[in-house]
């Protein structure tokens, strides 16, 4: 079976204030419905490598293939395609557009797609709330909502355009013990009936024993 | 189409969450462009008042016998080996009439480019009254044609301009010495012509044409009674004035008809070279002010998509991460700047268009422009169009150089600073 998500000898160095080496040597393959944590100290590099494998940080070296393309000599308008289609992304901070309706925030990245019309995106926006349980809150603006709720949509919308790898970067950090625990079925769920690998970056033990695999990472190596 | 969709989706929610600072934005390009409209309406207003008050009335051709020293004189015809000095020259002494003035005439009237033509004839009088000799210019002229062609019945102010044709002893007496004599229309005038001989003419009419130095010495009477104070035929022709339909054709013209014919021909850009200047200066002056003002409602619409950008900094971060490249980011930007400058733009022409309106109400008496009642303002399109394009490009501008910074920004900068 293909890797969703392959990474091959990726080195990353910060320039600023001094040259320092971040990420050295990385290896990593990630498959479908595989539901993968990333582990380790503060400052160990592992969001570092979260922005790289999501395409954000194009500073590195090294090979990255996302569903088999080779995507490291990508332009910045072609990586903003597969993070649009193939990735989705779901942040410690929730991260909506604050001025925008739930449902808007939801629609969004599948606008930018464009492949269906707007009523269609719109229902199927309206379905993915459904299933996060927040289909109440659609016409809300997304400023409204506390953050178990901002955290769902933000879910929602990392899935409205059926990615094949969900990251998150301590999606359940700012959250509480019944809210995290909620995230993380969600989450678990999805992987298994939508046919997607999840790479989540916490700091949460129990949150990680939970997960099928956890890449341990110290000092810019995984363990 | 569908990106333009989801990009003004974007551009207004971020416009609407920031009423008022939208609404500050707009505000200057909405003064900026009002302005504008108020300065050229009025200017250009002010400039075609003062145009028409010369150039509606000046014919673009004037057409009248040159008294001039003659280039060559019989001594140069003798032998070319000489050079020959000769000193004082004089012009020959020439009747004042145009010679052939009817042929000429008539061939002027079948030029395509030529509006109309009209003849003058214009005698030297006293206006006696009482002990009083006044010096005074009396114009036979053809009513209809100058009525027609050069708006004469806007400087009737009294009477009716047709009274010369009705009556042929009628004159229409300037403004001028109409006060310094007493005189309205209905009293009798008596007028000497150069030879002696007394006439005694109707007031059928008071012109007055708003230059003083005009109307203290001018008056008209019908062609035929300009001939018979004169004392010559019927032929007898002192100028003839020709209207074109296109300004432009005049120099061109008069030069063609100095050399057909033997007489001298004077075009409207000769004769009145200071008007365009000045009226050049206002355009340029009311250009300047407005372009000024739209410069620093530019500068207002920088700071504010700025400060937008400085806030918005978590939505880029999103919208990159989700999928939107630098490019789109650059457009929402552009695209909220050219909205500040569409709505500030419109409402601007609103308010413009109102002020203007007021002023053209406010009532403006003067003596020396008898027909102006208010202040003249100018509606021409041009400048409502101009305005429009002005605050589109200065908003681009504005917005173009904050967005090209949102488009730069680096998303993990962004995240990783929370």
């Amino acid at each position: 079976m293909k890797p969703v998500l392959e990474a091959r000898n990726i080195d990353k160095y910060f320039l600023d204030p001094v040259r320092f080496h971040v990420l050295k040597d990385i290896n990593m393959k990630l498959f479908s419905k595989e539901f993968v944590s990333i582990m380790g100290k503060s400052g160990c590099g592992k969001s570092t490598l979260l922005y790289i494998l999501s395409t954000m940080d194009t500073k590195y070296e090294g090979e990255l293939f996302i569903d088999g393309q080779n995507v490291s000599s990508y332009s910045k308008e072609q990586l903003a395609g597969i993070r649009n289609q193939k990735i989705g992304f779901v942040f410690q901070f929730h991260y909506l557009l604050p001025e925008f309706t739930v449902i808007k925030n939801v629609m969004l990245p599948a606008l930018k797609l464009g492949r269906e019309s707007i009523e269609e995106i719109r229902a199927h926006a309206y379905h993915k709330l459904e299933i996060l349980g927040i289909a109440d809150m659609a016409e809300k603006k997304a400023f409204r909502l506390s953050g178990g709720q901002k955290q769902r949509v933000s879910i929602a919308r990392a899935l409205i355009n059926n990615p094949k790898i969900i990251m998150g970067d301590e999606p359940t950090g700012n959250l509480d013990k019944k809210n995290s625990e909620n995230v993380f079925n969600i989450l678990r769920e999805l992987s298994q009936e939508l046919d997607m690998a999840m790479l989540i970056v916490t700091h949460d033990l129990d949150f990680a024993e939970k997960t099928d695999r956890i890449l341990e990472m110290d000092d810019g190596y995984i363990l | 189409m569908r990106r333009l969709y989801l990009i003004l989706e974007i551009s207004k929610t971020h416009l609407l969450s920031k009423k008022k600072q939208t609404i500050v934005a707009a505000l200057g390009v909405t003064f900026g462009i009002s302005m504008f409209i108020i300065m050229m309406g009025f200017m250009t207003g002010l400039n075609d008042l003062l145009d028409g008050l010369v150039l509606n009335r000046t014919p673009h051709i004037q057409i009248y016998n040159k008294i001039e020293a003659s280039e060559y004189q019989p001594a140069v015809l003798l032998d070319d080996d000489r050079v020959n000095f000769i000193h004082s020259v004089k012009p020959k002494r020439r009747l004042e009439r145009v010679h052939n003035a009817m042929p000429i005439m008539a061939e002027l009237s079948n030029d395509r480019r030529v509006k109309g033509v009209t003849p003058q004839a214009m005698c030297k009088v006293f206006y006696l009254a009482g002990s009083n000799n006044l010096n005074g210019i009396i114009n036979g002229i053809e009513v209809d044609e100058e009525m027609r062609l050069f708006n004469f019945k806007d400087y009737i102010v009294a009477g009716d301009a047709n009274s010369i044709e009705k009556k042929k002893n009628s004159i229409l007496l300037g403004a001028g010495i109409a006060k310094k004599l007493s005189l309205t229309v209905g009293d009798r005038l008596q007028v000497s012509g150069t030879a002696g001989n007394t006439y005694s003419l109707t007031i059928g009419g008071i012109f007055q044409s708003g230059m003083a130095d005009v109307d203290d010495v001018q008056s008209f009477v019908s062609l035929k009674m300009a001939q018979q104070i004169l004392g010559v035929g019927g032929s007898y022709i002192s100028r003839i004035h020709v209207k074109l339909y296109n300004i432009e054709d005049a120099v061109p013209l008069s030069k063609q008809i100095e050399q057909l014919y033997d007489v001298k021909a004077l075009d409207i850009k000769t004769a009145n070279a200071q008007f365009e200047t000045g009226s050049d200066i206002r355009t340029l002056i009311s250009y300047a002010v407005s372009i000024t003002l739209l410069i620093v409602a530019g500068f207002g619409i920088y700071n504010i998509l700025n400060m937008f950008i400085y806030e918005k900094m978590n939505d880029i971060a999103i919208l990159n991460a989700t999928g939107f490249t630098g490019d789109d980011v650059m457009y929402i930007f552009i695209m909220q700047a050219l909205i500040i400058g569409m709505i500030g733009g419109a409402s601007g022409i609103g308010l413009g268009y109102l002020v203007s309106v007021f002023i053209d109400g406010i009532p403006f008496n003067t003596e020396a422009l008898p027909t102006i009642k208010t202040y003249p303002i100018n509606y021409d399109p041009k400048f409502y169009f101009t305005a429009v394009i002005f605050a589109l490009v200065s908003t681009f501008l504005a917005g173009y150089l904050p967005a090209r910074k949102a488009q730069k920004l680096d998303p993990v900068d962004i995240i990783r600073g929370q």
